[in-house]
């Protein structure tokens, strides 16, 4: 293939394999270097990235994609139990099972368009965790959640012999997937994530999803029949969420029904819009500020924002100690709410809006054959 | 007269709203190849007579026939299938994308069919249509416009275009919903040589026009509507000097 990738998109696969691989270097002096907290950044960088698919795209907007999310941890967690401790069986049963299931949901919901197709997803999905919690008890452990013992039969294991001493952990090829080894494994796939969603953005199909978000009458009468899309497009974004479930699951193997919740659809949603809907780059730049804030905020607290505020006058610092502890430890939220209120309300395109603006302005004042990371003006 | 090359048949539609009898015992026919002018006052029904034959909207009685097939009852994206391409009379195009992209994607749909998942093919290796939609495009003059967002058009340009759009698909039947309204009297006269310079590809073309010049530059046969039924049928001539269109259309308007 001559046209395998243009140019610019080569570059910016490079940049952003770059970028993450490089991550706890320099994510270690904001406070966010540590394996768990980059094991999330992936996760849900690859949950967003598949849901901007379906939304950035095709203009659907899903308010039940936590399911998908939910039901990759749960498969993956069945494939450990019941399969072999190796990850790579896990994650091929998770796609599949989530994909099998947004086949299902999806082809659904996307009778209807507009509110209508998000209420049915979110009826969808609520419905989903509450049979996770409930009738489903036999295959999600209701409320403890789904874990892994050391009594699991685990046949491909005990097949070829391979047996455990304490608490069982997921592998890779006989390596424990603990720590970084988790995060480069997560990255992988991350970066095969964004690989495979630039490939789907730059393809004929990519562009009959974004003529469906612009005008679905014109596309009935030039000859499409839209729905076939838009249900790819729910699918594909659907095994995306089951892929992240799955990973969820191999660095933490424990799948429980909160997972499903509509607060984790919406969190997918925020992610979207904050970092810029139907850009690349932007969906995951959206996840890993939310997952930031929770991480990082909502750890911080009274005594460490005393000595934050130190150098303040006595009696000032102690206000500013109380005004500020209320944005931060479970007041995490209210920082959210507000930084995503500002990127609403002044960058409707979200944070990669700012950072186009920023590069208009550079480019406009620097030489004039500066190097241009825009993309095709319609886009 | 011989059946053989009607190609496009409204067979005694009828279509009530409710109370309103909005087309009534309409049979028209139009032969292949020939531009069939359908005109009449403001509510005489000329837009539904053409989103019944487009399957936009359901007769309430009758039924149409393209080529053999019947269209009443297909869906949408079926009869452009088959064969059929529509200007609307506010053009529906994709405001989002670039003009390039508005004139490939038709291509697409007469090239791959009603569902492809090519997914992990580039855009970028899509020469042949992206060829065939720069001829198409410089076609209508706009090649100077293909890296535009549509949506920033100017009115008569997004007319342009969506004719563009039409025309890669070489329909075998184009209607058009008054392709002229809203342009200047200089847009008006390059669309009326654009669509004189396809008549000779024997591209069969139902029009629907307010503008009497476009109609009398372009039709070969004239249908004339009013409130829902069609009073007079006949070449622009016979239908100039008919009393009962003269009473109707021509007097009135002006």
């Amino acid at each position: 293939m001559t046209n395998f990738m243009s140019r610019n998109d080569l570059l910016l696969l490079v940049g952003f394999t770059a970028v993450v691989l490089t991550m706890p270097i320099w994510l270690t002096p904001f406070g966010a270097g540590y394996p768990d907290l980059l094991q999330r950044f992936m996760i849900f960088g690859i949950f967003a990235v598949g849901f901007n698919i379906l939304f950035g795209l095709t203009g659907y907007l899903s308010f039940g994609h936590a399911a998908f999310f939910g039901v990759g941890s749960y498969a993956a967690v069945w494939s450990f139990k019941l399969l072999t401790l190796d990850a790579i069986p896990a994650m091929i049963f998770a796609v599949l099972i989530s994909g099998l299931f947004a086949l299902i949901i999806g082809f659904l919901s996307l009778r209807r368009s507009g509110i209508y197709f998000s209420i049915l997803t979110l009826a969808f999905a609520q419905m989903s965790y509450n049979l996770a919690y409930s009738v489903l008890t036999p295959i999600t452990n209701g409320e403890t959640g789904l874990q892994l013992t050391l009594s699991d039969p685990r046949v491909l294991d005990a097949a070829i012999g391979q047996s455990f001493v304490g608490q069982p952990v997921p592998t890779l090829l006989g390596q424990q997937l603990g720590g970084y080894a988790g995060f480069y494994f997560c990255a992988g796939f991350l970066i095969l994530s964004f690989f495979f969603a630039q490939r789907v953005a730059g393809s004929p199909f990519g562009m009959m999803l974004k003529s469906i978000k612009s005008n679905q009458t014109r596309m009935q009468f030039t000859g499409f029949n839209t729905r076939p899309y838009a249900l790819s497009a729910f699918v594909i974004s659907g095994m995306y969420a089951g892929l992240a479930g799955a990973l969820l699951a191999v660095t933490d193997p424990l799948a429980g029904a909160e997972r499903m919740q509509w607060t984790a659809s919406g969190e997918v949603v925020l992610m979207t819009i904050l970092g810029g809907v139907g850009t690349l780059v932007g969906p995951v730049i959206g996840a890993w500020i939310i997952k930031y804030f929770e991480n990082i905020l909502s750890a911080l607290n009274d005594n460490i924002l005393t000595q934050f505020w130190s150098f303040l006058p006595e009696g000032f610092a102690e206000i500013v100690v109380k005004v500020t502890s209320k944005f931060v430890g479970d007041g995490w939220h209210l920082t959210l709410g507000l930084v995503f209120v500002i990127i609403v309300i002044f960058l409707p395109g979200g944070i990669m809006e700012g950072v186009r603006r920023i590069a208009a302005v550079a480019r406009r004042s620097g030489p004039p054959g500066a190097k241009s990371h825009q993309h095709q003006p319609a886009e | 007269m011989a059946n053989s090359n009607i190609v496009l048949h409204v067979a005694d539609v009828h279509k009530r709203f409710g109370g309103l009898h909005a087309l009534a015992d309409i049979d028209l026919q139009v032969e292949e190849g020939k531009t069939h002018a359908i005109i009449g006052p403001n509510g005489a029904g000329k837009s539904t007579l053409l989103n019944v034959i487009i399957g936009k909207l359901a007769p309430s009685s009758g039924q149409v026939v393209f080529d053999g097939a019947v269209l009443t009852g297909r869906k949408p994206y079926q009869i452009n299938q088959l064969g059929i391409a529509r200007v609307f009379q506010t053009p529906e195009i994709f405001s989002d994308l670039s003009v390039l992209h508005n004139v490939m994607i038709p291509a697409f749909a007469k090239r791959d069919g009603t569902f492809t998942l090519n997914m992990l093919r580039a855009l970028d290796s899509e020469t042949t249509i992206r060829e065939e939609a720069e001829h198409m495009l410089e076609d209508v003059g706009m090649l100077n416009r293909r890296d535009m967002q549509a949506g920033s058009l100017s009115r008569g340009d997004k007319r342009r275009m969506e004719l563009a759009m039409c025309l890669i698909q070489h329909p075998r039947l184009l209607l058009l919903d008054e392709p002229t309204a809203g342009m200047s009297r200089h847009d008006t006269n390059t669309t009326i040589e654009l669509l004189q310079k396809i008549k000779s590809r024997g591209m069969t073309k139902v029009i629907i026009e307010h503008d009497m010049h476009v109609v009398f530059s372009l039709a070969d046969k004239i249908s004339v509507l009013a409130q829902g039924r069609i009073i007079a049928d006949g070449s622009p001539d016979e239908v100039r000097g008919n009393p009962k269109v003269q009473e109707a259309y021509l007097g009135g308007a002006h």
